[in-house]
């Protein structure tokens, strides 16, 4: 039943709500009015989508889904006035927040966390739906990959015909799942020179969805990702209508690929690292293709792009720098730490292990992270974070002298003491989860180094 | 020197809680006392061969991967039990634990077998048991130690009467929420939830279990270990037991 009071009311106690919140020191105040809405009244959120004129686009993943989102907001803000929740904001109280504060916005483009995407995919009703991965991830949170797998099947079943899906073909879940749904479009990688030589150890969705027999890579890209085939004939790769060639990595500065589409070919210098942002390129690309942006659109934007807040991110501290590198699951750190020996191992390595709900209680993840490549060219370690002893486990297990690890449980005094091993001109690298990142992020913030994520996203 | 051989059953499949964790303990801290580990994976088309093994090892899978594989161990079942029978240590982690039962029960009545190797069955709930858990030990009389692990399982188990639970908890739900018990332990068979990975904050089950295989290996008595600086091991271990006590004060 709808409550009496008008929605244009309820947007206006919300906002007001938002403002004190931020007047109050207490964060963005990103989701705080979108709690409020949510709690009085759902069904505001599905006609706040059904005001904006050009439709709405959500954009899931377990690892990528921040940057892939960003990169499409790039290429089409020149088209649309957005409503984007750049901030991360991506529960249902996020996205009603982002709704309520886009006052004129044309066009939705949220990022919409995996456990929610059902939810918000009634809510929303979105004009395209982009699925980017599935990988293990907060298994005390989330369940097992499997059961979202399921959820997100359900909930693409239940789509409108007219509902653009745009998926991952190179993960075989996400393809299995798009596999009867007509128009699908499938984006992935195509070039074996930059495969793994196998699958990592932490690979999941190894097994054929229908018979259960491992599926045959001709490559494998990251983690399950890659060009694969059921051997009884169940499930293969789906033909790329978007795809990656060419790819040239370069290191921590920058990757190059052909984007490859229907309406032709264009060269994509992204001033990204790692074979993982050519992934959400691709996606980002596929989304805003399947939104009727032109290829020449795509290219300008992804051209244009800065790294989403501290996903990856560089920050100047007197003569010496500091590289931000989130982790969160076994996936998305196996490239952070490919990413970083492509470009030259680091020596010094502040590693941040938090155990907060928003990284996951469970730190059993980090024994499946092949941190090992690091070792070879690694002087120090400081582990930091709540969990700090257990990383150093970690890496104490891995192979690495106890001589060289320095326990640090407080963030601040970790990146002090990081930055004091870093040589003038120097680079310090600093992998944190997710609230070690923000706390990195208030650290740094509070030097009068970098603005607030909620200022910059403003 | 000593090899010891470790049969690790199906770490294709069975591997979603970090399990190598544990077999990179096992491993190092046999190297640091001049030990060698020489680890096997066991998978779907590899035999059971009593006596070719001081230790097994069987990890967690996600619903989907047990049931892959629980034929196929059941399967292998008379060779398992022979093994043990024989002396072999078996440490058996979350999924692992449910196979190494009678079986599993699931929410819609569908079966999945087990080894029989430990008194025990495992019913499906409705609710994850996830979170923390600290339990207190006593695997040789007078000798009292705790483990500190994470546990997430939705199944239930319920051991038969007499049969010796792994420890007691202190914090956290453990076998069924209920019983104030976790795991079963069975002479040198472990069965258990905990995960984390379980050894490398809690060293000295790590340290039992060589001393187990080592005993097979031997023919003896299980031997004394040389001690080693577990520092960090031990401030793992309080972090996570303190994790599980807050959680039960609230």
């Amino acid at each position: 039943m709808r409550p009496a009071v008008p929605l244009a009311l309820e947007i206006a106690a919300a906002r007001a709500v938002a403002s004190l919140s931020r007047l109050a020191g207490r964060g963005g105040g990103t989701t705080i009015p979108g709690k409020l809405l949510a709690a009085l009244d759902p069904g505001a959120i599905d006609r706040l989508a059904a005001r904006l004129p050009a439709g709405a686009a959500t954009i899931s993943a377990t690892n990528g889904k921040t940057t892939t989102a960003a990169m499409a907001a790039e290429i089409l803000r020149p088209r649309h006035r957005l409503a984007h929740n750049s901030a991360g904001a991506n529960l249902v109280s996020g996205v009603a927040s982002t709704l309520l504060a886009a006052g004129r916005a044309e066009l939705g483009l949220l990022e919409v966390d995996e456990g929610a995407l059902p939810e918000v995919l009634r809510r929303v009703r979105p004009r395209a739906v982009l699925l980017g991965n599935l990988f293990r991830d907060q298994l005390d949170r989330y369940g097992e990959l499997e059961l979202i797998a399921e959820r997100w099947r359900a909930a693409v079943a239940e789509l409108p015909d007219g509902t653009r899906l745009v998926v991952n073909g190179d993960d075989p879940l996400l393809a299995s799942i798009a596999e009867t749904r007509i128009g699908a479009v499938a984006f992935g990688l195509d070039d074996p020179r930059v495969a793994r030589p196998s699958l990592q150890h932490a690979a999941d969705s190894k097994y054929c969805v229908v018979c259960g027999a491992p599926y045959e890579y001709a490559t494998a890209y990251v983690g399950h990702l890659g060009d694969y085939h059921c051997p009884n004939g169940h499930l293969a790769r789906p033909p790329l209508e978007v795809a990656a060639r060419e790819i040239e990595l370069h290191g921590l500065e920058r990757a190059a690929f052909d984007l490859v589409t229907p309406d032709g070919t264009r060269r994509i210098d992204l001033p990204l690292p790692g074979l993982y942002n050519v992934y959400n390129a691709t996606g980002a690309a596929a989304l805003a293709r399947a939104l009727g942006a032109s290829l020449d659109e795509i290219a300008a934007g992804l051209g244009r792009f800065g790294a989403a807040f501290g996903r990856f991110e560089r920050i100047a501290v007197g003569d010496k720098g500091l590289l931000l590198l989130l982790i969160k699951n076994p996936a998305g750190a196996n490239e952070a730490v490919r990413t970083l020996v492509d470009g030259g191992a680091p020596r010094t390595v502040v590693i941040a292990l938090n155990d907060e709900i928003a990284d996951g209680r469970d730190v059993s993840w980090i024994w499946d992270v092949d941190f090992e490549p690091l070792l070879a060219g690694l002087d120090r370690l400081v582990a930091t974070g709540g969990r700090a002893a257990e990383l150093a486990l970690r890496f104490r297990y891995g192979g690495m002298d106890e001589s060289a690890i320095e326990v640090v449980p407080d963030v601040e005094q970790a990146l002090d003491r990081g930055l004091e091993l870093t040589p003038p001109g120097g680079e310090l690298v600093v992998l944190p989860t997710y609230t070690a990142m923000l706390a990195l992020q208030r650290v740094v913030a509070a030097r009068g180094l970098a603005r607030p994520y909620w200022e910059r996203a403003a | 020197m000593t090899t010891i051989r470790v049969g690790h059953l199906y770490p294709d499949y069975l591997n979603i809680y970090a399990d190598r964790g544990n077999i990179a303990v096992l491993s190092r801290r046999a190297a640091w006392r001049g030990h060698e580990l020489e680890v096997t994976g066991l998978g779907l088309d590899d035999e059971i061969v009593p006596g070719a093994h001081d230790l097994y090892y069987v990890g967690g899978g996600q619903d989907r991967e047990q049931l892959l594989v629980a034929e196929n161990l059941a399967g292998k079942a008379e060779q398992l039990r022979e093994a043990v029978a024989g002396g072999s240590a078996l440490l058996a982690v979350c999924g692992g634990y449910q196979l190494l039962g009678r079986g599993y029960k699931g929410f819609h009545g569908e079966e999945m077998p087990g080894v029989g190797l430990l008194p025990l069955e495992t019913l499906a709930g409705d609710r994850r048991m996830i979170g923390d858990v600290l339990l207190e030990c006593e695997l040789e009389p007078g000798v009292r130690r705790t483990l500190a692990g994470f546990e997430n399982h939705a199944g239930r188990t319920k051991l038969d009467p007499g049969a010796e639970p792994l420890g007691r908890v202190l914090a956290g739900f453990g076998n069924d929420g209920e019983s104030g018990f976790e795991g079963c332990r069975s002479g040198r068979v472990v069965g258990t939830y905990l995960h984390g990975p379980l050894l490398p904050r809690n060293p000295w089950l790590a340290d039992w279990l060589l001393a187990q295989a080592l005993a097979h290996r031997s023919g003896g008595e299980p031997p004394e270990l040389e001690p080693l600086e577990d520092g960090l091991e031990a401030q793992a271990h309080e972090v996570a037991a303190g994790r599980a006590r807050a959680r039960s004060r609230r």
